[in-house]
């Protein structure tokens, strides 16, 4: 049970973060909901890649080591935590222009798209 | 070694190199830039033409990113492909062909249309960033490489959708999408997930090899079905899609509808060439039939009671998507199964790709012409055009077959492929083909009723002073109209020498795991 619990954990915090993305109407809210769907991804990919009792997969250090943590995920989770920062970056101006248009961070009342 | 087998890189180099040099060259001035434009996207597109070529003479090309050597997919000492590969066969080169036709277009229609705006630099650059993530999404040959050029394209679209940042509708739209995108762009980062933690692979062809239909596999599916479906504009998830397009500008959406379609590309990467006849049991081909046949009725009977000629055409490509989501559905269905494939599964996989090649050039064309009637009148009210065809000729001409084709008339190119969907669809269920019929004719319908209102009927008082569009807009029009024409005037030719081998490529899942992996593994 323990080995799966981080597993538990991102499956919580992307349904937490989707349904703050779904049920919450400030913009900023939503931002986060999208910033912890984030976390949880990565958090997912880290989790992947540990080995029971592994040592850091880049070892500068001496000392003899039996198993090391795959070092792959970590680089695509760099790669997806830099991406992420990009995206959360504009989508923060974006609430902000948003905010300047209408004088409001609720969604209700910037609501000028219709179908 | 001829330079020829670099062809793979160098389709994704050159836009990156657009992207980053266009403001340094703008520096020279607006000429500049436009002449950079034209020429690095006329470059692109000469070279697609050569890796069509290469992949027709030479079969699937594999380039190897990062390798000492190009070819070196599976490096001395390891059992698995662990670079970045683009895997290139019939099927995705032929879309990254009409990719660069409308990347071509979107620049030169670019070039005065935006004339009375500020901020073009930036504008160059995020769109050339946005033809690179294109391409890349529809090359690239590994997972995680996948989704970064996802993140690249929708990255590069938000900030380009948000271009006319003084209108609060384009912001809104923007940040609708942006949600759409995240949310979908994390599904995909999952799914890869649970595909690495199963196979310790993210080669698609080797991912390939070795997938079983297990949990972990399935819940990949339906993570990435899920997030293309929603990229590339199916029904539930679709309401971004008429927002996005209607509030970028003109030449943008040309290429936001190559992307949807380089999506669509992923979705058949992952469903035909990763999972294929692993796919055991019904549900997902009928799932994606299901989702087809909602998007085109729903998108499609949206449209009709628009009154915004952009946002009427945004809903059309809803309709659109559907079709193609429909074919490959049944072409799924068919997979386990040689005599069904022989029978109806081939017959629809064609016109899957030639609807998605035909809805690139004649809805990339359409988005164009609503560009223009924005351009001379000021407004994309429909209520409020009224008698241009006398004062644009040449727009009126383009419109006219860009609309034949999306409607399926005979001869052009939308008739060949909707008849094979249609054919197709009929052999697994005939209810399926009526409803692809009746949302011809309501699309048929939708763009009658554009022609009435904006072209024909009696002439406003103020556009009497309009003219035709400047030179550059009629060419960048031009070039997708020549596109369609080429398609509907030779559909056997090229039915059989462009569509039948990306569908046998496709549709052959062992040759594209072939292709990197040899006996490997």
């Amino acid at each position: 049970m323990m080995a799966n619990l981080p597993f538990v954990v991102v499956g919580l915090l992307f349904l937490m973060g989707l349904i703050a993305i779904i049920a919450e109407n400030n913009l900023f809210k939503i931002a986060i909901g999208v910033g912890v769907m984030e976390s949880a991804a990565n958090m997912f990919l880290v989790v992947l890649g540990y080995r029971l009792k592994g040592d850091i997969p880049v070892k500068f250090l001496p000392g003899p080591v039996d198993v090391y943590v795959l070092p792959t995920p970590q680089a695509l989770t760099l790669t997806a935590i830099v991406i992420a920062l990009a995206t959360s970056a504009l989508m923060l101006s974006l609430i902000v222009m948003l905010y300047r248009h209408y004088g409001t961070l609720d969604v209700r009342e910037i609501r000028r798209l219709r179908g | 070694m001829s330079w020829s087998v670099h062809l793979p890189a160098l389709m994704l180099a050159v836009p990156l190199f657009g992207a980053f040099s266009t403001p340094i060259v703008a520096l020279g001035g607006r000429r500049a830039r436009a002449i950079w434009s034209v020429l690095i996207s006329s470059v692109l597109l000469v070279l697609s033409f050569c890796l069509l070529q290469y992949v027709a003479t030479e079969g699937t090309a594999v380039y190897v990113m990062g390798g000492k050597a190009w070819n070196l997919t599976l490096p001395s000492g390891m059992a698995y492909p662990v670079r970045i590969i683009l895997e290139v066969d019939s099927f995705n080169s032929f879309i990254a062909v009409i990719g660069c036709f409308a990347s071509l277009a979107g620049v030169l229609f670019g070039l005065r249309f935006l004339d009375r705006f500020s901020g073009k630099v930036w504008y160059s650059a995020l769109y050339f960033l946005l033809t690179a993530g294109m391409l890349g999404l529809i090359l690239t040959g590994d997972l995680f490489n996948f989704f970064v050029f996802l993140e690249i394209a929708s990255v590069s679209s938000f900030g380009l959708i948000a271009y006319w940042r003084d209108r609060p509708e384009s912001i809104e739209a923007s940040f609708k999408y942006m949600l759409v995108s995240q949310v979908a762009a994390m599904m995909v980062l999952l799914a890869i997930g649970f595909l690495y933690g199963r196979y310790n692979l993210l080669n698609m062809a080797a991912v390939g090899k070795v997938i079983q239909f297990g949990l972990a596999e399935k819940v990949a599916l339906v993570f990435m079905i899920t997030a293309l479906a929603m990229k590339c504009g199916a029904f539930p998830m679709h309401m971004w899609m008429p927002d996005a397009y209607a509030e970028a500008p003109a030449s943008v959406t040309v290429l936001l509808v190559v992307v949807s379609q380089a999506s669509l590309v992923g979705l058949c990467r992952i469903v035909f060439s990763v999972f294929g006849s692993a796919i055991v049991g019904d549900v997902v081909p009928w799932a994606l039939i299901t989702l087809g046949m909602i998007s085109m009725f729903f998108g499609v009977s949206m449209a009709v009671v628009q009154h915004e000629v952009k946002r009427l055409m945004g809903f059309h490509s809803v309709s659109q998507v559907g079709y193609m989501l429909m074919a490959f559905g049944v072409g799924l269905l068919a997979m386990g199964d040689p005599r069904q494939m022989a029978d109806f599964g081939m017959t629809s996989m064609k016109g899957g790709i030639f609807h998605m090649v035909n809805y690139v050039t004649y809805k990339g064309l359409l988005f164009l012409v609503a560009g223009a009637l924005y351009y001379v009148t000021g407004t994309r009210d429909l209520d409020k055009m009224g008698g241009l065809a006398k004062r644009m000729p040449f727009t009126t001409f383009m419109f006219v077959i860009a609309a034949a084709a999306i409607s399926g008339i005979p001869p052009f190119n939308g008739f060949v492929s909707k008849l094979l969907i249609y054919e197709s669809s009929f052999a697994v269920h005939p209810a399926l083909s009526v409803v692809a019929l009746v949302t011809s004719i309501l699309t048929l319908a939708s763009f009658v009723k554009v022609f009435q209102t904006a072209f024909l009927g009696p002439e406003k008082k103020e556009f009497s002073k309009v003219k035709e569009v400047p030179a550059s807009m009629v060419l960048g029009m031009a070039v997708l109209t020549v596109v369609i024409l080429g398609l509907s005037l030779f559909p056997t030719w090229v039915v059989s020498h462009l569509v039948e081998p990306a569908a046998t490529a496709l549709v052959d899942k062992g040759a594209y795991i072939g292709a990197v992996l040899g006996g490997g593994i």
